[in-house]
């Protein structure tokens, strides 16, 4: 996979195919772009396991966090990691214990670590690097548009009745190539980051 | 047909427009309203708190400006965009969300005399500090950059003179120096020039011009390129800094590359507060509909009424960039090949007076201050629109006593000669 660049149809498949989601560095604190992410994810349905062992005891929108992956105890679709490139590996090396393997593996918006993603696609782990589910969902919904964003899509369809004033079809026509190009950001790997 | 590349013309139509979910209205309905109902509590909280993508209130946006924003976000090629009540509020939002009191910007001085004036004066009471650069020395633009400086700003086809900018040696200046470059591309449309694709990290347009197109409504737009990393040495606090009117979310972070037209909608507009009309969004977007051809058109016309002035005995000369021979034409051939625009000026061998008589004696011309209608117009930028500017600051400004202003409408081309022919000859 290049990930540069991510074709539309890609990223579709991953978030029309998950369930589960496992955000490692899930916070608490309700400014945070992991809160964000977490909390709309959960409004689109996606069943969200937060993981972050300095809050174990306490629970996020509901939800209890667990100290670790591996604390999850039963099967995961994808996990999301909400740290910074120079602490994916060891999440990946976590990831790539779990039994049954996850499917995904996505870094968040700003990380990027070429070698962890290298290693996840060789054990046949689905890979995306810094991007935003929240800001694809939205992009690949059109949702986004409401905010003026360009959602590099087009339809001549009628959109679904939307819910909570929403137009919720992932199933639109993508342009442009279809590329996601979310941030070119962030840094290649672990050494880059200042 | 997934993942084609669609033209411009196709993009004009469609980009940012579906058919309406309740009704099945094809064309963009009009949602004229102020305000739009919450599901509940919590959905209320996540949309004011920037968590849930939405609308609140027609001064952060409307469904109808929505689909504005997109479709010429995509026209530009840029990542997002903000809509907003009028060119000069466009100007005003952009620099809010990049100077603070005592910063600086370079502008080059070939600019619309509005935005001269802003620049001049309302700006430096806000305490944004202009440096002016000569448009056509880009040696100026450099020698301008101070540690203060935070933006570049240029007209990719200035007006009046219809003169074209180096965009990308500009640019080049503008990331050498670590700031992003502001083309105002009002007067070219991106179906004529595409800023982005030459290194602008912020395009800002007057929509009352060509994109609107009729003549009818005001209106203006910023497009975020996407392109602009502003989290560096902290020069940017607006997008890089913790927000406290929104309890500390960094807008950068949290919106990567579609941050600075959140930073615009969020801090910009929905505190200074110019919101367009979702009445003259609608308009516009009919108007952009048609733009392609209309631009066209536009050109085409032009071309001929430039020569056929350059032709005539009463004129000293024809500043128009799509002419051969013209001081601009290997920039236009370079940066518009499609067309060098609309608006441009020529001068009279009868100076001051025969640019009055000839003003006065049109019959198909509308003497008028705007620019980019269907209809052809003409004024004397001298003693209008660059008024408030001195003699000399006049002819820099491309805007001498002697010149006269034409922006080309989209009439028949033998008519307009025809005019132009009698009102010389009157
Ligand atoms: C190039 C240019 N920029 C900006 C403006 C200002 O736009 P508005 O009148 O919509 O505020 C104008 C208006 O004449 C213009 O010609």
């Amino acid at each position: 996979m290049n990930h540069d660049s991510y074709p539309d149809d890609y990223i579709r498949g991953i978030l029309n195919g998950v369930k589960s989601i496992a955000m490692v560095g899930a916070s608490p604190i309700n400014v945070r772009p992991s809160y964000f992410a977490f909390k709309y994810l959960l409004q689109r349905g996606y069943d969200m396991i937060p993981v972050n062992p300095g809050h174990v005891g306490k629970s996020l929108l509901g939800r209890p966090f667990v100290g670790s992956l591996a604390a999850i105890g039963r099967p995961i679709d994808m996990v999301e990691i909400f740290r910074s490139s120079a602490h994916i590996m060891p999440v990946v090396e976590e990831a790539l214990k779990l039994s049954p393997l996850p499917k995904v593996i996505w870094m968040q918006l700003g990380g990027r670590d070429d070698d962890a993603a290298e290693r996840a696609e060789a054990a046949g782990i689905r890979v995306v690097m810094n991007r935003c589910p929240k800001i694809e969902w939205g992009r690949l919904s059109s949702e986004i548009s409401w905010m003026g964003v360009n959602s590099r899509t087009i339809s001549s369809k009628r959109a679904p009745l939307p819910t909570q004033g929403m137009r919720l079809s992932l199933n639109r026509m993508s342009l442009g190539g279809g590329a996601t190009t979310a941030s070119d950001r962030a840094a290649k790997d672990r050494n880059e980051v200042s | 047909m997934n993942d084609r590349v669609p033209g411009f013309s196709t993009l004009a139509v469609h980009a940012g427009a579906q058919p309406d979910p309740t009704t099945g209205a094809r064309a963009t309905p009009i949602y004229q309203t102020t305000s739009f109902v919450f599901n509940d509590a919590d959905h209320a909280a996540s949309l004011f708190g920037l968590q849930a993508f939405g609308n609140i209130y027609t001064r952060i946006g409307n469904p109808t400006n929505a689909v504005l924003e997109e479709r010429v976000a995509a026209l530009e090629g840029g990542t997002a965009a903000l809509a907003v009540a009028s060119g000069h509020a466009a100007q005003v939002v952009v620099l809010q969300q990049l100077l603070a009191p005592g910063d600086e910007f370079v502008a080059a001085r070939k600019l619309y005399g509005g935005s001269i004036n802003q620049f001049n004066h309302a700006f430096k009471s806000f305490g944004w500090n202009v440096v002016w650069a000569d448009t056509d020395d880009i040696a100026s633009f450099e020698a301008g950059i101070s540690p203060r400086t935070k933006a570049i700003f240029i007209e990719s086809i200035a007006n009046p003179g219809g003169t074209i900018t180096d965009i990308e040696a500009v640019a080049a200046v503008a990331h050498k120096a670590g700031v992003p470059l502001i083309v105002d591309n009002t007067l070219a449309t991106p179906y004529l020039i595409k800023p982005i694709d030459h290194g602008a990290d912020i395009v800002v347009h007057s929509l009352t011009k060509f994109l609107g197109g009729h003549g009818n409504s005001l209106g203006g737009l910023i497009v975020d390129a996407g392109t602009f990393d502003w989290s560096k040495g902290n020069k940017y606090p607006m997008l890089s800094e913790p927000r406290p009117e929104y309890h500390g979310i960094k807008i950068q972070e949290t919106f990567g590359n579609f941050a600075f037209a959140i930073a615009c909608r969020v801090l910009g507009l929905r505190d200074l507060g110019p919101a367009l009309s979702p009445f003259n969004a609608f308009l516009i977007l009919t108007g952009i509909e048609t733009l392609p051809l209309r631009m066209q058109k536009h050109c085409e016309n032009a071309k001929a009424i430039s020569e056929f002035l350059h032709g005539h005995s009463a004129v000293a000369s024809v500043n128009y960039a799509g002419l051969p021979g013209d001081k601009y034409n290997n920039l236009a051939r370079k940066y518009a090949p499609r067309g060098a625009g609309a608006v441009f000026t020529f001068s009279l061998k009868g100076g001051y007076q025969a640019g009055v008589d000839l003003v006065s004696n049109l019959k198909l011309f509308s003497h008028l201050a705007n620019v980019g209608d269907t209809r052809s117009l003409v004024i004397h930028p001298a003693s209008t629109t660059h008024s408030q500017l001195d003699d000399a600051a006049k002819v820099k400004a491309g805007a001498g006593p002697d010149i006269v202003r034409l922006s080309i409408g989209i009439e028949d081309k033998e008519d307009l000669i025809a005019d132009l022919d009698q009102a010389l000859s009157g």
